[in-house]
């Protein structure tokens, strides 16, 4: 395919650790492809830095294609970047115009502390999946997988909400850095198969709790998390998730 | 000769037995045993949770942020399973022999048949913890195919199946660290096995946060740190793929085995310019419903779909009939690398194929029409049908193509090309998966045990899970049985401090050379001489040069490296300095492996040895070995081999026809 070159503007955040504070930082990048990927066009300026005897900028990333959730970024003002259902890691420079000025931060969560110019520590999300984000089986006591059939629709559901890549864009599209989404997606994940239900009631309610230790906000309902969610999770879930929590309280000996 | 400690007995009886009489540790000694496990993808959490409801104090390790990030996540197609759910005629033994066929005879037989036989149980303790595999309407697991099969035994999760196994090992791992069992330690990335009395006896990690060099302690080291395909820089691997953890463990006396037998996979995304970063796989799944074909003109300057049927060369059909579309990665990426050299290739590079989903469109919206009993369909209403059902099949994969390219696969055929996806090659370990270092370990793609010469699809999922629930827990055990009588090893033994002080003296060299060139900039160079002289078709001439040039990277790389930064920070460049320097040191071991494995078999494609059609000729008198090499100090290697006897299998020419 034919492509195009872009001159563009940058506005990064840079931020030497988390005791110090930070600013933004003015860089001029010329003749991006629009094949390359955001995150290869990062590359080129950390290129240039390193050579010139800067500091290269931090930024989380590894597998580079939308699954492993370690890229982050708010572009824009977007967590994510400008396209719907994307990672970082995945937009293109056909998203921009030459001449663009692209402004980068990090997460902005005071649950997600900054390790360093634009990576965080979502350290948090394991911890609330350690507080009841599984089902509890030893390995070795299974019985055959067909012994137990699961209702297609129900396992697509489950898996719809599975697919969530624990990336933290929902928390940082949140005006209250609520962790609703992620938390609703590993709940109904669990919650719709039969496998999960004997620990159904305390795995909600534990992992709540936990939630709200993290420092995580309110949910108040505006679906931001939804629209910024690379994966498409549903807003559905919180739903789903504050029945479960209603319920299991209401329950609860 | 190297021992593999194979136990005797008939190959279906060997692991039966094995679990009869191996030794174990009771609850209470357990407790007091510390086992270090590097990495958290599949092989890793999964053997760290089971070790850890086991009871032993584990530590787990993973240069990521979380240890869901594991590059297993990335896995798209599927996990073979020796279930016959289908009845279509499948069994533990056709699940081994296919393994060690697709493998070109360069795999070891029991641990094969091993593989095959706790197949199942993964599937089942996988349902157990949640993972949501697709399901046939009547609430059953779904299975499709994959390539050197002619069953359908592989389970899947759309185009996810390595994201969902790794969230329940994962959850499972996280269900231990609750429980207190496991200690994880994220952002720490391995840089030195410690050994005392020639035992493994713990590593050196470094804190990639504060940049701190960490001191543990374990009576057994597990290595679970997968492949080294990021040697060519290029690769379908995540950015962070390494091979540090695996070649310290060398430099400290593992031997490496078969480094040269990787996985060139052939349908990935085609290169688009210099500043690629990395490449991305179309799954081995999509070639169930996806037809391969270039131009039979060459140089052809139409569109995609303006050239007719009859003038469509369908290469794999035409040349392997019984497997057609669904033979092996090594012999569809050869395939698709002698179309394009011979002037057939497609796109603005003209270094790809096509890959087309028209057929199977109108094949499934077919099927709908007769499944709804609809009458007079359109034509259109018939492909709008099929494009529904092909996009619950692999929805992801097309929006991902079509991110990255901006073209709709939906409309027009796909353009792929091979890239390097895996690694057969790796620590050379025993049949308890412990490498020749006692008491440290190699599980899932870091070792080189169960794929010979060529892995076939949806195997590494199968392998990384093997190993970690079922395999490591009892030969671990087997083996920690003895260490009961020796008590925790504090880090302050002077062994420890002089692996610290090494580790750190080698950070300070780095970072003190202060030069002029990037990281970067080396490992591109390092991959280019990779991939154009070890790559898909590698010669005499060509790797004697490779080891040249790798040879004089080196000495370039530590003169002229430039790390920005500071050592006590987090310093993501010098993390990725520390793994280049390994990789260089690499990638001379491959070459050095290319050039003395005069044959061709499975991925390894020398081409002095070819039969006349172009397929590969082993040298099954000469070379039936596994080449396991000791490192002897700078650019020195020494050769040990370990046979390969087949008593249940006769090897034969592969034959896909």
């Amino acid at each position: 395919m034919a492509h195009n070159n872009l001159n563009l503007k940058l506005k990064v955040w840079r931020q030497k650790n988390a005791n110090t504070t930070g600013a933004f930082v003015k860089y001029d990048v010329n003749d991006i492809s629009d094949e390359m990927s955001f995150l290869e066009m990062l590359d080129v300026l950390n290129e240039k830095l390193i050579v010139t005897g800067e500091e290269p900028i931090a930024f989380d990333h590894d597998c580079r294609e939308g699954i492993c959730g370690m890229c982050s970024l708010y572009i824009d003002g977007k967590p994510h970047g400008p396209w719907q259902a994307n990672t970082t890691c995945q937009l293109h420079m056909r998203a921009f115009k030459d001449g663009d000025t692209i402004t980068i931060e990090p997460w902005r969560s005071n649950a997600f502390p900054i390790v360093k110019d634009l990576t965080v520590d979502r350290g948090a999300f394991d911890r609330i999946i350690q507080a009841g984000g599984y089902i509890s089986v030893n390995t070795g006591n299974a019985v055959d997988g067909n012994s137990l059939p699961i209702e297609k629709a129900k396992a697509d559901a489950s898996f719809a909400a599975a697919m969530c890549i624990g990336c933290g864009a929902c928390v940082a599209a949140c005006k209250n850095s609520s962790a609703m989404l992620f938390l609703s997606a590993k709940v109904s994940h669990l919650a719709l198969l039969p496998q999960g239900e004997p620990e159904r009631k305390s795995r909600v309610l534990n992992m709540v709790a936990q939630m709200d230790k993290e420092g995580f906000g309110s949910c108040t309902n505006t679906g931001a998390c939804e629209a910024a969610c690379p994966k498409e999770i549903s807003i559905a879930n919180i739903a789903r998730l504050n029945k479960e929590y209603l319920g299991a309280s209401l329950t609860a000996e | 000769m190297l021992d593999s400690k194979i136990p005797a007995g008939k190959l279906e009886e060997k692991w039966v037995d094995y679990k009869g009489h191996c030794k174990l540790v009771n609850p209470a000694n357990k407790r007091k045993m510390e086992v270090i496990i590097v990495g958290t993808g599949l092989a890793g959490a999964s053997a760290a949770a089971a070790m850890g409801e086991l009871g032993y104090k584990v530590k787990a390790f993973c240069f990521q942020d979380s240890p869901r990030r594991a590059h297993s996540i990335a896995a798209q197609g599927g996990i073979n399973a020796a279930k016959n759910y289908q009845n279509d005629g499948d069994s533990v033994f056709r699940l081994f022999y296919d393994t060690i066929k697709g493998g070109d005879y360069r795999a070891r037989e029991a641990n094969v048949h091993r593989l095959a036989e706790v197949s199942a149980n993964i599937i089942d303790q996988c349902v157990a913890q949640g993972v949501p595999f697709a399901r046939e309407y009547g609430g059953l697991l779904s299975n499709r195919s994959f390539g050197g099969t002619q069953v359908q035994r592989t389970f899947y999760a759309a185009g996810q199946t390595g994201q969902q196994l790794l969230i329940g090992a994962y959850q499972a791992l996280e269900r231990q660290v609750a429980l207190g069992n496991v200690t994880m330690y994220s952002r720490h990335e391995m840089l030195d096995v410690v050994k005392i009395d020639g035992k493994a006896k713990g590593i050196i990690a470094r804190n990639l946060i504060t940049g701190e060099l960490e001191k543990h302690f374990g009576h057994a080291v597990l290595l679970c740190t997968g492949g080294y395909g990021n040697v060519f820089y290029l690769s379908t691997n995540a950015m962070g793929s390494n091979v540090t953890a695996a070649w310290k463990a060398h430099k400290q006396g593992a031997y490496f085995a078969n480094p040269c037998f990787t996985q060139i996979h052939p349908t990935c995304i085609p290169v688009s310019g210099d500043h690629q970063s990395k490449l991305t796989l179309m799954s081995e799944s999509l070639r169930n419903d996806g037809r391969i074909w270039v131009p039979k003109t060459k140089g052809e300057p139409r569109k995609s779909i303006d050239i007719p049927e009859e003038e469509r060369d369908y290469y794999l059909e035409r040349r392997y009939p019984a497997f057609g579309n669904l033979v092996p990665r090594d012999v569809a990426s050869r395939a698709a690398k002698e179309r394009c050299d011979a002037g057939y290739g497609v796109g603005t590079s003209k270094q790809a194929v096509y890959l087309d989903f028209a057929a199977a469109i109108e094949r499934y919206g077919k099927i709908e029409v007769s499944k709804q009993g609809l009458k007079d369909v359109t034509a259109e209403h018939i492909i709008a049908m099929g494009k529904e059902v092909v996009k619950e099949k692999y929805g992801n994969l097309f929006d991902m193509y079509a991110k990255i390219t901006g073209e709709n696969p939906y409309e027009v055929p796909m353009r792929i090309y091979p890239a390097v996806h895996y690694t057969m090659g790796g620590l050379w370990v025993d049949y308890e998966l412990q490498t020749n270092v006692q008491g440290l370990y190699a599980l899932g793609e870091a070792n080189f045990s169960d794929h010979g010469a060529n892995r076939l699809g949806a195997s590494a999922l199968m392998q990384g899970l093997a190993d970690g629930y079922f395999v490591a827990p009892y030969t671990v055990g087997n083996n920690l049985a003895d260490e009961i009588y020796n008590a925790a090893i504090p880090t302050t033994h002077p062994a420890f401090e002089a692996a610290a002080k090494a580790v750190a003296d080698r950070i300070a060299s780095l970072k003190n050379i202060n030069g002029k060139q990037s990281v970067e900039s080396f490992h591109k160079r390092l991959g280019k001489i990779i991939w154009d002289k070890c790559g898909m078709a590698r010669n005499k001439e060509g790797l004697t040069q490779a080891i040249a040039e790798v040879q004089a990277l080196k000495k370039e790389f530590w003169s002229d490296v430039r790390v920005p930064g500071e050592i006590n920070e987090y310093n993501p460049e010098l993390d990725k300095a520390n793994r280049v320097a390994d990789f260089i040191e690499l990638g001379e071991l491959m070459c050095i492996d290319a050039l003395n494995r005069e044959e061709s078999c499975g991925g390894h494609f020398r081409e002095e040895y070819q039969t006349p059609e172009g397929e590969a000729l082993r040298d099954d008198e000469n070379f039936m070995y596994v080449a396991a090499w000791e490192n002897k100090g700078d650019h020195e290697w020494q050769l040990h081999k370990e046979e390969l006897k087949y008593d249940v299998i006769k090897p034969s020419q592969r034959n896909y026809k």
